[in-house]
């Protein structure tokens, strides 16, 4: 789409432009630049002797274990944080649908807990799982489970995954919501009508309309586990006990500020890059086709 | 409703509050945990019932901090939170604005490629950057800084995206009657366009002020003093190893005070929350 009505200046455009294209330039593009740059060298501890190396800091990486695991360790989170949210924002957002009485109650005290940042929701979490002095793991080891996700990996997975999904309820719920909004009534009447039951009529008429809503929020829910969960890791698990929950977004973090491996940080980035981009067009193309059956 | 099912509704609406209430409750437990003692807490099973320390607990919060080595004002901490979260929402939407403007409104050399590198930066999230970023900020001075915050985060290629959508939509009549009427190009955007941007700008401006305010990475990364900590770091410094090390009373109090801000913004201003967030999805 493009308007036909223009207005012309030689230098206007350009000026206007100018500050966007500075900060991406600055803040985005060089440190990009300078990421791939730094992934072909080595540097020594104290970033006095650089050499270039070729492709070895990612022949290194990929023979990693620790590596290797973390990418597993980052499948199975967005995996669980993805499908655990969107299935608990569905349900909520089906009865959502049904309620008029008090819907936007209901709706106001469903959507807060999207302002709650990431490291604050993990801090939250963490409180109430505490190995020591937590509520609920009071509840849980009086009904005869040991709970330390300190030092149990399967329990730090879960809990961070549970502070991960209750931050991004809200956000599924709403688009969710909006989903069931805009389908049309007469369908779902005239399949009442034919004599189906809620439950048949929800799996054959509402899920399969939904599916475009399900599978943009599939693509972001999974670029959500990816890369805003840093501050629930952060602020919880620190990617512990021994790297359970150690993600790929993390584990870039811990190896070039904690332990200063630029090299192999700076390769780490550059294979996250290339996530980011198979999903940025994945996340496009869903929404451009609007996935319709 | 397509059909009258009394027992369907009277599950939706349980299945709902059993909903709000599994969400609400780790915010229960942080609001009753900063109303009492740090001993009250320590005993467990904790008390589940307000306790009356609550305005020592957040006075504390606000002027001094936990106990520790990383004590800060929280007040402080808030402050910068605030400062951050508003000059970025700003930020975003005055430069997007003008460059959409530009995309829309101009024909000129390389406009799409622009555009592109625009869009392009959606790829590059600051996770996947920290290093190099943190070297040019570093090299320019912007440690500790409210620049050094702020200017980095404000490229934006969602609200640059918003605006475009909503610049194509603007009837053409009323820049062909501007230009019959010989307004030039900035006029008719101060005129025409920013009175009729106003709904998005709001809807836009709820959005990023909650990414600002929330944004953790980043300032973990760039600020080292004290005094320009933002309330959510702020928390994080304040938690030290063991349970019992832990002044959880006032990390508690702190915990909601860092919360509240964003949330309040989100329930009051709710319906352009909801407009923005669906639509710099689109």
């Amino acid at each position: 789409m493009e308007k036909r009505v223009v207005f012309r200046s030689a230098w206007l455009p350009y000026a206007l432009l100018a500050p966007q294209i500075a900060v991406t330039i600055i803040f985005f593009f060089w440190p990009a630049a300078q990421a791939i740059w730094f992934s072909f060298q080595l540097q020594d501890a104290f970033g006095l002797h650089t050499e270039f190396v070729g492709l070895k800091n990612f022949s290194d990486l990929l023979r990693d274990g620790n590596y290797l695991a973390s990418f597993k360790t980052t499948a199975v989170f967005s995996v669980l944080v993805a499908g655990s949210g969107i299935a608990v924002s569905l349900v909520l957002a089906t009865m959502a649908d049904r309620v008029i009485r008090g819907a936007l109650a209901y709706k106001t005290l469903l959507i807060w807990p999207y302002a709650v940042a990431p490291a604050v929701a993990g801090v939250l979490w963490a409180f109430l799982f505490a190995p020591s002095i937590g509520i609920v793991t009071y509840v849980i080891r009086k009904a005869g489970y040991n709970w330390d996700w300190v030092l149990q990996g399967d329990q730090a997975m879960l809990l961070v995954v549970m502070a991960a999904t209750w931050k991004q309820i809200s956000y599924n719920f709403l688009f969710f919501l909006a989903g069931l909004q805009s389908i049309p009534r007469s369908l779902v009447e005239a399949a009442a009508i034919d004599g189906a039951g809620p439950a048949r009529r929800f799996w054959t008429i509402v899920f399969p309309l939904l599916s475009p809503t399900t599978f943009f929020l599939l693509v972001v829910n999974i670029v959500y586990a990816f890369f805003d969960t840093f501050g629930v890791i952060d602020s919880t698990t620190q990617g512990g006990p021994a790297g359970a929950t150690q993600i790929l977004v993390y584990k870039v973090y811990y190896d070039g500020v904690k332990s200063a491996d630029l090299g192999g940080s700076s390769a780490q980035s550059v294979i996250l890059m290339l996530i980011v981009i198979a999903l940025t067009v994945a996340q496009f193309r869903f929404i451009e086709r609007k996935v319709q059956y | 409703m397509v059909e009258n099912r009394p027992w369907l509704t009277v599950m939706a609406h349980a299945v709902l509050i059993a909903g709000i209430a599994v969400i609400a409750f780790p915010l229960y437990v942080t609001f009753v945990a900063s109303t009492l003692t740090l001993d009250q807490i320590l005993q467990v099973p904790m008390p589940l019932l307000p306790g009356d320390r609550l305005w020592e607990n957040y006075s504390r919060a606000l002027t001094a901090g936990a106990s520790g080595a990383a004590a800060a004002p929280v007040g402080r901490m808030m402050l910068n939170s605030l400062v951050m979260a508003v000059a970025i929402a700003l930020g975003k939407i005055a430069i997007s604005l003008i460059a959409s403007f530009a995309i829309v409104y101009f024909r000129f050399p390389f406009r799409n490629f622009f555009f592109w590198m625009i869009f392009v930066t959606l790829m590059l999230p600051v996770e996947v950057r920290i290093i190099p970023t943190y070297k040019v900020v570093s090299d320019l001075g912007m440690l500790n800084s409210y620049v050094g915050l702020t200017l980095p985060l404000i490229a934006s290629a969602t609200a640059t995206f918003l605006f475009r959508q909503f610049f194509l939509t603007i009837p053409e009549e009323l820049a062909e009657a501007a230009r019959i009427d010989g307004a030039g190009p900035m006029r008719f955007f101060f005129d025409v366009v920013l009175p009729l941007s106003k709904t998005s700008m709001a809807a836009l401006f709820v959005i990023q002020f909650i990414y600002g305010w929330n944004q953790y990475l980043w300032p973990l990364l760039i600020t080292t003093e004290e005094s320009m900590y933002t309330a959510v770091i702020g928390i994080k410094r304040m938690i030290l190893g063991g349970d019992a090390l832990t002044e959880w009373n006032v990390v508690m109090a702190t915990a909601m005070l860092a919360l509240l801000p964003p949330a309040l913004v989100v329930v009051l201003m709710q319906k352009w929350f909801v407009k923005g967030l669906v639509e710099t999805e689109k």
